[in-house]
């Protein structure tokens, strides 16, 4: 294990030294006393782990292709910007346009996060990116999604009571979304279908769950055990008819 | 069948005399006007859109394509096109579309300023026969430089440089992403740029494979759909872009249709097939200056430190947005005024948004130089730039250096016939269906390509032999060589020059 102490630090130099420890080979860096610096773990690549202990600044792992990053408390807004691999686990909360164009690896947030989660995420066969979020989302959650699999929880809210905000799914024309607890069409973006979830559904969720709970100490059945929501495209060009040729 | 209303504008017409029945028309024309009718050619003049292929492919110049005589009656204020937008509004519900840039007429400011030279007072330079220097720096330039001596005297530069793109001639190609041109169009541009010495750039949708060998000549591109955006891509060529706006289009997102999406470009840009991609009108990251700041910083530090260039549209508060972005950490600005070609824009956006380019390059530069960080960033202008005059008058107002992208794609057959966003253009530049992308031949359209900017620069080196300087950098900004003629007092007055005569 690897110590860097954040403590008054610029990011600029924190990051420095943050990429001579990976270059060096170090595989397991703890950064102490974060306290806000921005772009930590961006653009970084390779196999590394990257525990961070206080709050870490905005655009966190942006770009970011290989390393898994551990935060233990609460996260800030446009982390996993357009980012290529790895996995951030967020053992709190976070902001707000999480994973904005998120083109493959994990991200496990424990708690809520904020507006404009998972917005433009794509996918192709082999490379998909997965934004799983234990507490509840704010409006716009998927919006424009091309690809990928977004997972609401709502953990710490009751049965029956909303957890996800207005306009889900706004634009989306790829990738699928999966929401434990109710949704109202009304609230969804025009392109979206709303659907229950079936066998298939259920190995998919198991299988992103698992991780997601042996990753947050949580009880796979007890997350397992309402039912789950789908929500997918329903035309691939929403807006095919917008135009005179 | 409902016939439109809206009547065909062209009239496609073969001479059956001259016919020979080979049929290459029928290959030739991407948007399906002819048909073998068994003995002959059948024409459904409704389809054509006037791009001239067929034309210069027929071997007996049988073809003509002229302008359909049957029209609405002429009218000065209910233009031609204002009658045939409603009917085909009234028939579709749909947004119009446009291809290329804006095409209305109107006071164009660049024909209406001329250059100076100079006369028995002060000797003109011929550039032929005399050294003539076009090379041209892009990026951050220090406010002062210092230095040290070492022990036997000699200065040594002690100032940090910051990374600057070097260009050989102040022109580059403005983006065009693998998608909405096809990707021989795109290798045409790589080639050109490698073989002039500038550079090329993505556009929004990735760097295919093909281009790698010409990444020291590219910049790439981060847009709002973060299309084919990665750390390789971002470290891989030269520079990055942000693009906030586009000229053509200011305000709003880019719309690829579903048509342009086939297998390969889905994949380089990660969506399905056949889906539109949807480049959000915003970028959800960026709602402010300091947002801006956030998002050039994050792409520095992912790339140790390249320049980063941020594009946007001309609108009329440019100058107080151009200072933002320089405040923001931009290394280049880049304007795009409202005459900027695109792939495909609703027609009231392109039409009536955003400010040409020459009132937004004084507007910027002036605000810059007032400010004091002019050298902060390189400018680069583009929207309508269509000779090496509207280079060098750019240039004189205050471009470091200018883009370019109809004109490029000219050289590549592009008539300008605007139809770029059906996918079906004739000359494989605008569109991913094989059979037509196959005819556009990246070495033999290089050379075209290379021979425009040879002669733009040979054009900008007899210009700055008239006006007696030696280099590029002695036009920059030198608005004392420019003077307008027929402008009023407050035009001339905001782009900063006197009426000729004066
Ligand atoms: S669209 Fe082009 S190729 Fe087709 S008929 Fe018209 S001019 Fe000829
Ligand atoms: S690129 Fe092709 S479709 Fe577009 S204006 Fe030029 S010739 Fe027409």
């Amino acid at each position: 294990m690897f110590e860097i102490d954040a403590k008054d630090k610029y990011y600029r130099d924190l990051n420095e030294e943050v990429r001579a420890a990976v270059d060096s080979g170090e595989k397991d860096i703890r950064l102490k006393n974060v306290n806000g610096q921005y772009y930590l773990a961006t653009g970084l690549r390779g196999k590394v782990n990257i525990t961070i202990e206080g709050v870490p600044g905005n655009d966190l792992s942006a770009f970011m292709d290989g390393p898994t990053v551990n935060i233990k408390s609460n996260a800030q807004d446009n982390i996993a910007n357009t980012m290529n691999a790895g996995k951030i686990v967020i053992h709190g909360s976070a902001g707000d346009v999480l994973g904005y164009g998120m083109r493959g690896g994990k991200m496990h947030i424990r708690g809520d996060v904020g507006y404009r989660v998972g917005i433009h995420m794509k996918g192709v066969k082999r490379q998909s990116p997965t934004i799983i979020a234990g507490g509840t989302a704010g409006d716009f959650f998927g919006e424009y999604m091309a690809g990928g699999v977004l997972i609401l929880l709502g953990l710490d809210s009751p049965e029956e009571s909303p957890i996800v905000g207005d306009y889900l799914g706004t634009g989306m024309h790829g990738g699928t979304i999966y929401i434990r607890g109710p949704v109202q069409q009304k609230y969804c973006g025009a392109e979206v279908g709303v659907m229950e979830t079936d066998a298939d559904d259920k190995k998919v969720l198991e299988k992103h769950l698992k991780e997601y709970c042996a990753d947050l100490g949580l009880d796979l059945k007890e997350v397992m055990s309402r039912p789950f929501k789908k929500l997918i495209p329903v035309s691939s060009r929403p807006y095919g008819n917008l135009y005179a040729y | 069948m409902f016939k439109s209303q809206a009547p065909p504008i062209f009239r496609a017409t073969i001479d059956t005399d001259k016919c020979i029945r080979c049929k290459r028309c029928i290959q030739n024309c991407g948007w399906s006007t002819y048909s073998w009718g068994g003995d002959r050619v059948q024409i459904d003049t409704s389809k054509c859109v006037n791009c001239l292929r067929c034309y210069h492919y027929c071997p007996t110049e049988a073809i003509e394509i002229l302008k359909e005589e049957t029209r609405f009656k002429d009218n000065g204020y209910w233009s031609y096109n204002h009658i045939r937008n409603i009917k085909r509004q009234a028939e579709t519900g749909g947004i119009p579309l446009t291809g290329m840039g804006c095409d209305r007429e109107g006071t164009i400011l660049f024909d209406h300023l001329m250059l100076d030279a100079c006369q028995v007072t002060n000797p003109s330079i011929d550039p032929l026969r005399e050294p003539m220097e076009l090379k041209t720096f892009l990026g951050k330039k220090p406010s002062k430089l210092e230095f040290t001596k070492d022990k036997n005297g000699k200065r040594k530069l002690v100032t940090k440089m910051p990374p600057n793109l070097e260009l050989a001639a102040p022109v580059i190609f403005s983006p065009m992403s693998y998608g909405s041109i096809s990707l021989n169009a795109q290798k045409v541009l790589a080639r050109a740029a490698k073989e002039c010495g500038i550079l090329m750039n993505t556009g929004e949708g990735g760097l295919h494979e093909d281009l790698k060998p010409y990444t020291s000549n590219i910049i790439v591109q981060v847009a709002s759909g973060r299309f084919g955006v990665n750390p390789e891509y971002l470290n891989a060529g030269v520079a990055v872009e942000i693009k906030i706006g586009q000229g053509a289009k200011p305000g709003i997102g880019g719309h690829l249709p579903g048509e342009k999406i086939p297998l390969e470009v889905a994949k380089a840009r990660m969506i399905p097939v056949g889906t539109d991609a949807l480049s959000p009108a915003p970028q959800h990251d960026i709602y402010s200056i300091e947002d801006l700041r956030q998002l050039i910083y994050a792409i520095k530090e992912a790339t140790n430190y390249k320049p980063v260039s941020v594009k946007i549209a001309t609108v009329h508060n440019v100058a107080a947005i151009a200072s933002g972005i320089v405040r923001a950490g931009a290394d280049i600005v880049y304007l795009d005024g409202f005459r900027g070609g695109t792939g495909a824009a609703p027609g009231i956006i392109r039409d009536h948004l955003g400010i040409p380019i020459e009132h937004a390059l004084a507007a910027v530069d002036d605000r810059l130089r007032q400010e004091g960080i002019r050298n902060e960033a390189s400018i680069i202008a583009a929207g309508g730039i269509r000779s090496a005059a509207d280079a060098a008058k750019a240039i004189a107002l205050g471009a470091d250096a200018v883009a370019i992208g109809t004109a490029a794609l000219m050289t590549m057959g592009c008539t300008l016939c605007g139809k770029c966003y059906t996918g079906n253009c004739s000359w494989g530049i605008t569109t991913q269906r094989p059979e037509l992308t196959a005819r556009l031949d990246p070495e033999v359209y290089a050379v075209r390509l290379s021979n425009l900017i040879r002669a733009w620069v040979h054009e900008l080196m007899e210009v700055l032999g008239a006006l007696g300087v030696n280099a590029v950098e002695s036009l920059r900004g030198s608005r004392e060589r420019l003077r307008g003629v027929g402008l009023d007092a407050q035009t001339l007055d905001m782009l900063g020059i006197k009426p000729a005569g004066r």
